[in-house]
């Protein structure tokens, strides 16, 4: 799942400032991913709207009009049609949704100022409650069949394709002491396989062509088509 | 016999190679470089000229490298993937053959986390085995693409490989990867577990990689019991046994007792069938490596 966290009521005051004099501001969650992540939920959404109102009136603003809605998702039009009335009449939204949502929303209502509430961090799963890792960067050519179910380009902070480094040390990565090697995973998981010798198939220099390099990215089916 | 280097050439005339290492300076700064290659020229058959390490910009590699050749010093070339893509290698490396220079080392690359510009954006578009495969591509006239060139760059071409980093069972085995991928000489990291060095070198042999790629054995001179216990606790891969710290805590001058331990660890590496050399760092303390070449019996080169 997408993987967000909350901006610094400080950056998303700044932004809301420099939108102009807004009386009217919706604050709109996802009720999916970020959902999911404790970070741009229906509570998120509710505790945020307390914190921008203390702000406001520390520095001695008039109130302004929140309107809260946490739509399933924001980033497929039709979940987020329902919110066209309170949209188009706001003078701002404030968008707990991941970037995926808050383009949407943008694009679907060019003409009201959007501003992301949240940083969105990366694909991952949770570890335990309140930790989350990335494990996928989305390159677009998956070789996790080859690397026991690990993935070298989202769990190598240097996105090596033959096997781990000189800085793995005790199955941890050179940057940081809490970052697993994924390299030793991938080892480790290969040994335990038989599959060792799988590592030596990877090493000519990886096509990142349909990773992000090659573009925005673009996908269609055709059978899907109507 | 033909060689493209001198390293090459000592390193097949079955003498024992030695190579230094040459750290350019954080400025623009020419003469920085020329003293270092005079200091070191006539101590080593080439010295490394590291590219930007530790991620800290430094004067480049190919640059430095043609200062220390005019200077009478053979460089090693480093390249490393973090700064540059697989079209700005090859374009350096194109460069760096048209200017003379004949040794190159592949390095996947310090992470820039660790250097002066911690917010910059890597690359890593290869790793240092797609590197090694791509140069040896090159040196026979064919870029990455397939697409074939004129005239190939003509490169000595080396890696590195740390014996003391995890896992270690992968090791020896990674060691015979980059031979297989090009690699024509090794350095390892800096030796100071000389126990597990002779493990590692035992597994090379084991797979016989010490045949296909001559090894040259990482050293280096200790500064100060601090630098020891700090190598030990913060240089990831970096195993320093706790006898040398307490000599060196213990040492009336500590920079002789650093040269000679730096001289031990060469005569008992040397002494290891399958090493063909030794790389000598010598950290921002190039002068040391005369008198470690002198007490080292390493003189004069061949």
């Amino acid at each position: 799942m997408i993987k967000a966290e909350r901006k610094p009521v400080s950056e998303i005051m700044k932004m809301l400032s420099a939108t102009g004099d807004c009386n009217n501001v919706v604050v709109a969650g996802c009720g999916t991913c970020v959902t999911i992540c404790f970070a741009g939920g229906e509570q998120e959404v509710e505790s945020l709207v307390q914190e921008v109102k203390i702000a406001d009136s520390t520095c001695g603003r008039d109130p302004r009009t929140y309107t809260e809605t946490t739509p399933q998702r924001q980033c497929e039009v039709e979940f987020i049609e329902p919110l066209e009335d309170a949209v188009t009449g706001a003078d701002a939204v404030i968008s707990l949704a991941c970037g995926v949502g808050v383009q949407v929303l943008a694009e679907r209502y060019p003409d009201t100022q959007v501003i992301p509430g949240l940083n969105t961090t990366f694909m991952g799963p949770p570890v335990k409650q309140g930790e989350w890792y990335e494990n996928c960067a989305g390159c677009g050519d998956c070789v996790l069949g080859w690397t026991a179910g690990v993935c070298p380009v989202a769990r190598c902070a240097k996105s090596m394709m033959n096997g781990p480094c000189g800085g793995s040390q005790d199955g941890k990565c050179e940057v940081g002491k809490d970052i697993d090697c994924g390299w030793a995973l991938i080892v480790s998981g290969l040994s335990r396989k038989g599959q060792l010798d799988f590592i030596a198939k990877a090493a000519k220099a990886k096509d990142w062509s349909p990773s992000s390099h090659g573009g925005q990215r673009k996908m269609t089916r055709e059978d899907l088509m109507i | 016999m033909s060689h493209r280097s001198n390293l090459e050439r000592v390193l097949k005339s079955g003498e024992f190679a030695v190579t230094a290492e040459l750290g350019p300076p954080k400025s623009a700064s020419a003469e920085i470089v020329k003293e270092k290659a005079r200091m070191l020229e006539g101590y080593c058959e080439a010295a490394n000229i590291t590219d930007c390490q530790t991620a800290i910009v430094r004067l480049s590699s190919i640059a430095a490298g043609v200062l220390a050749q005019n200077e009478g010093l053979e460089p090693v070339i480093q390249m490393t993937c973090r700064d540059r893509n697989r079209i700005g290698i090859q374009a350096d490396l194109l460069g760096a053959s048209a200017l003379g220079a004949r040794n190159l080392l592949c390095l996947t690359g310090d992470h820039q986390s660790f250097g002066n510009h911690p917010k910059s954006k890597n690359v890593f578009d290869m790793d240092s085995i797609s590197l090694l495969k791509m140069v040896k591509g090159m040196c026979e006239g064919r870029f990455e693409c397939g697409e074939e060139m004129k005239e190939a760059p003509t490169f000595f071409i080396g890696a590195a490989e740390n014996p003391f980093a995890d896992p270690f069972e992968f090791r020896a085995p990674r060691l015979a990867m980059k031979a297989e991928a090009g690699a024509e000489f090794i350095q390892t990291q800096i030796i100071y577990n000389i126990d597990k060095f002779k493990e590692w070198m035992r597994q090379v042999r084991e797979l016989g990689a010490h045949e296909k790629t001559y090894i040259l054995a990482g050293v280096a001179p200790l500064k100060s019991a601090g630098m020891a216990k700090y190598m030990k606790k913060n240089v990831p891969g970096m195993d320093v046994p706790d006898e040398y710290i307490e000599r060196m805590a213990n040492a009336a001058d500590p920079k002789a007792e650093g040269i000679q331990i730096c001289v031990e660890v060469l005569e008992e590496v040397r002494a290891v069938e399958g090493v063909s050399g030794a790389h000598v760092m010598a950290i921002e303390w190039e002068e040391a490596v005369p008198e470690i070449m002198e007490k080292a019996g390493l003189l004069p080169r061949p």
